[in-house]
């Protein structure tokens, strides 16, 4: 437990990806069997158990400490797990120090009433860390900005394989993945999938560049839309059903309107949506579907769920992806047209003879569901990974605002001396109201002059955020603008990055949160 | 009968005020005769007519300070008691820097401690706290949360020692006040076996010269400016906290930034300070170590100056002593970032 409190302390404070996936390496590394297999299952989130509220620790905590010394001491600290790991009262020798692997057998056991008990004795047995470490795990949702993807691509690494392998396996396992291990050390084979229903890694499509067009056939293209959605893959497999996003996790527990309607025997690929009489619903109400624990039956009334089809990786037992998508795309559509059903349907093709023509088709499609156009050769067997030159994604031009520089805060990692994330806004009459936030799309020797910048027009300062004159033009580009509550303006942007500095403009000329309104779709 | 503690010993705007001997201890405004802690310019402030301090504080001051340190400037050494009017004054070591003291005061049978800053765990750059049994104990309250449990020092060191070998490429800078913690980290790493040289952001060449003087032994330390950045690769660099965000940090390859405060403790505060290496190593008393000194020198009455006050009367009135909150100012400004005393 030592060990593992350690790596989330690490993994906590670490700002970078390749940092964090040292520090898991080093980890899968150094630990033992079985202890490993459950800390990976806690890093993925895939630990199920009796977990405890925290209302439970709170009573916990309230027996061995004053009432008033708490409360001070959380008004401090500001966060439960952590003002009770701090504030617990040692007792030294009291008990020996758990290891992961007991922990997670404890919980499994425990019942309602005592759990308490358990936990009572543990933290008693633990460092300020690994109090910490403990009560994260107990109460849920451990925080430290590792994604399971980012796990997945550590052992990748641990294990000297492609990260597409460890994907494939992975739905097929169960913690504490001794298997798994066993095959990333090298002393065992890559563990059987049988017929699990497991995670097939996607073929993903790199963003298209103006030069490549030249180079490019239209005849040997295939056209789609590109939907405003999320990328699922669907897998009925052994009389079970999963729907795993783009990055292998299993949302299906989200979405049990399209479980129940999904096929067996079949892997498939499409675009996750909402969908409504009046057609594909904004983004946005995708994303009141997304990560719920709970789904309640208004959601999946006021937010029903689509899946629009695009391809085929298995079907009855047979591997299709060694096939040519027009084989795919004819077996996909013969599937369906046998099996139609409510909730899924085909992503249809474009037709289409030169760049020109679909260029126009692409600048023209202002619905608030497609993004752009897809490319994809129709000679393409399906890869997993992202491989260069078969599929594109063609996104229809950004949007972009002048707009005025409010505030920098001070960025992280490499970026901690520099002023690099900054929030910008548009003219409300006479008044500048903040309209968005990015900390991307400059060079490194753009950064350095705007973090000059920022520090020759600071004019308050509060912690890492400095606000600063209104002297400075963005232009900011960004793919879409939508109604929020969250923001003074109304107004939020989807993706926006800093498309060019405007040094020459006068701030007085930038965009008005008027003009900013006219942009959104409705 | 001896006179009742408040009368002789009371706070007043200028600080600390010893009526009977008409001095103040670690005044915050000019003051004609100052008894002075410890050099933390908190404490240790430019301009009063006399000073009295230990002969390292002096030169601390001097150092800090230049002329400003005072008028004239009288060493009193550890032990060694002085009169001044009807008070005995003595300095006893408290354990937070070198040359930090304990100011021990007693008019007509009444002895009350003024402890400065202090801490009880080892320190090989100055000499450990003596308890001295007294009627009145005047504490500080830096940490003064039941949250505040420093780990050991070793512990923290083999934490940055560690990363330095999981990051062998990085170079790996620590935040450190320039009075205390820089050469305390410095004398830790070398407890650790760390021998290599340690490299120095400029602002703290003058406090580790000074402390060699003193006869304190740092190891081997280099300017870091001038070095290649090659060079700098996997090494450990010493800079004041402000310097970590400052452009300076842009010479150093990749830097890992690691802090080392007390406040470290608290995670979600280390990083929003953007810390990627947070090191728990303090030269304050802990919330044990404050009640189990409160213990040690038996006094039944305590006064709490800067710091979470209410908590720590709180305890302290629980566990039976007589305790209340002086409210002293002026004590959190040098190093003070985000409210937060960085010397801490």
């Amino acid at each position: 437990m030592i060990r593992f409190a350690e790596l989330l302390d690490a993994l906590l404070f670490t700002p970078s990806r390749n940092g964090k996936l040292r520090l898991m390496v080093d980890y899968f590394r150094h630990t033992p069997d079985p202890e490993r297999g459950w800390a990976l299952a806690a890093l993925t989130g895939v630990l199920s158990f009796r977990g405890a509220k925290p209302a439970q620790i709170r009573a916990l905590v309230a027996e061995r400490v004053d009432a008033e010394l708490f409360a001070w001491s959380y008004d401090f600290v500001g966060d439960l797990a952590e003002t009770v790991s701090l504030i617990w009262p040692a007792r030294p020798g009291a008990n020996r120090v758990p290891d992961l692997t007991e922990i997670v057998a404890g919980l499994t056991e425990a019942t309602r009433g005592s759990v308490g008990r358990l936990i009572e004795a543990w933290l008693d047995a633990l460092d300020a860390t690994g109090r910490w470490a403990l009560l994260k795990l107990v109460t849920g949702g451990l925080r430290i900005g590792v994604s399971a993807r980012l796990a997945k691509t550590a052992l990748a690494e641990f294990g000297s394989v492609p990260v597409e392998d460890v994907e494939e396996v992975w739905h097929g396992l169960e913690p504490p993945f001794l298997d798994l291990f066993l095959w990333l050390d090298g002393k065992g084979p890559r563990p059987e999938i049988g017929d699990r229903p497991s995670f097939v890694p996607l073929m993903l499509a790199n963003p298209l560049e103006a030069e490549d067009l030249e180079r490019l056939d239209p005849a040997a293209y295939l056209a789609e839309w590109k939907w405003d959605g999320i990328r699922v893959q669907l897998v009925g497999r052994g009389g079970q059903h999963r729907i795993f996003s783009r990055t292998g996790d299993d949302v299906g527990p989200a979405f049990p309107d399209i479980i129940e309607v999904l096929p067996p025997d079949v892997v498939l690929d499409g675009e996750l949506l909402v969908m409504r009489d009046d057609g594909i619903a904004p983004f946005n109400d995708l994303q009141q579907r997304l990560n719920r624990k709970i789904v309640t039956p208004r959601l999946l009334r006021d937010y029903p769920a689509w899946v629009r089809l695009y391809d085929i990786l298995f079907l009855a037992g047979e591997d299709l992806r060694p096939l040519p998508l027009t084989e795919r795309r004819r077996r996909l559509e013969a599937w369906y047209t046998a099996e139609p059903r409510h909730r899924l349907d085909l992503s249809p093709l474009i037709p289409f003879t030169g760049w020109d023509e679909l260029g126009e088709l692409r600048d023209g499609a202002r619905e608030r569901s497609i993004e752009g156009l897809m490319l994809k050769r129709a000679d393409s067997p399906y890869l997993a990974g992202r491989p260069k030159g078969p599929w594109f994604k063609w996104k229809r031009g950004a949007l972009t605002l002048d707009t005025v520089l409010m505030y920098a805060q001070r960025g992280h990692g490499k970026r901690s001396s520099f002023y690099s994330d900054f929030t910008f806004g548009a003219w409300r009459g006479t008044e500048l109201v903040p309209v968005g936030k990015a900390y991307f799309g400059f060079t490194d020797a753009e950064l350095l002059l705007l973090d000059k910048w920022v520090r020759d027009n600071t004019t308050k300062r509060f912690g890492p955020v400095r606000e600063v004159t209104p002297g400075l033009v963005l232009e900011v580009a960004f793919d879409s603008v939508h109604r929020s509550t969250r923001h003074k303006s109304g107004l939020a942007m989807r993706f926006p990055r800093v498309h060019r500095i405007r040094w020459d403009k006068p701030p007085t000329e930038a965009d008005t949160v008027e003009t900013l309104e006219k942009l959104m779709v409705e | 009968m001896s006179p009742r503690p408040e009368r002789w010993l009371y706070p007043t705007p200028a600080g600390l005020y010893c009526e009977p001997g008409d001095f103040h201890v670690d005044p915050v405004r000019r003051a004609d005769r100052a008894v002075i802690t410890h050099g933390h310019s908190d404490h240790a402030r430019p301009g009063h007519d006399h000073v009295l301090a230990t002969a390292p504080t002096l030169a601390i001051m001097r150092a800090r300070l230049g002329e400003a340190a005072g008028g004239s400037l009288q060493p009193l050494g550890y032990g060694e008691t002085l009169s001044i009017g009807e008070v005995a004054v003595r300095l006893v070591p408290a354990g937070h820097v070198l040359g930090s003291a304990q100011a021990v005061l007693e008019y007509r049978g009444s002895r009350i401690v003024v402890s400065g800053d202090y801490k009880r765990r080892f320190d090989a750059t100055c000499a450990g706290f003596e308890p001295v049994p007294c009627d009145v104990f005047i504490t500080e309250a830096t940490f003064g949360l039941p949250v505040f449990r420093h780990p050991p020092d070793g512990h923290e060191i083999g934490r940055l020692l560690k990363s330095l070998g999981l990051f062998p490429e990085r170079c790996h800078v620590v935040g450190v006040y320039a009075l205390g913690k820089c050469q305390r980290v410095l004398t830790l790493l070398r407890a650790a076996g760390y021998d290599a040289p340690v490299y120095l952001h400029g602002a703290l060449a003058t406090m580790c010269d000074l402390y060699r003087a003193q006869g304190v032994e740092l190891g081997p330390v280099l300017p870091a400016l001038g070095v290649e950045r090659a060079e700098l690769q996997g090494r450990i660099v010493l800079a004041p906290p402000s310097a970590m965000t400052d452009r300076w940090s842009r010479r150093l390859p990749d830097p890992l930034v690691a802090m080392a405060s007390g406040w470290m403790s608290v995670k979600q505060r280390a990083k929003q300070r953007g810390v990627e290496l947070p090191l728990v190593i303090s030269d304050h008393a802990d919330w044990d170590e404050l009640l189990r000194t409160f213990a040690d020198v038996g006094a039944p009455e305590i006064w709490v100056t800067h710091g979470r006050e209410e908590a720590l009367v709180h305890q302290a009135t629980r566990l039976g002593y007589r305790a209340r909150a002086l409210s002293l100012v002026g004590f959190e400004e040098e190093g003070d970032v985000g409210g937060e005393r960085m010397e801490a």
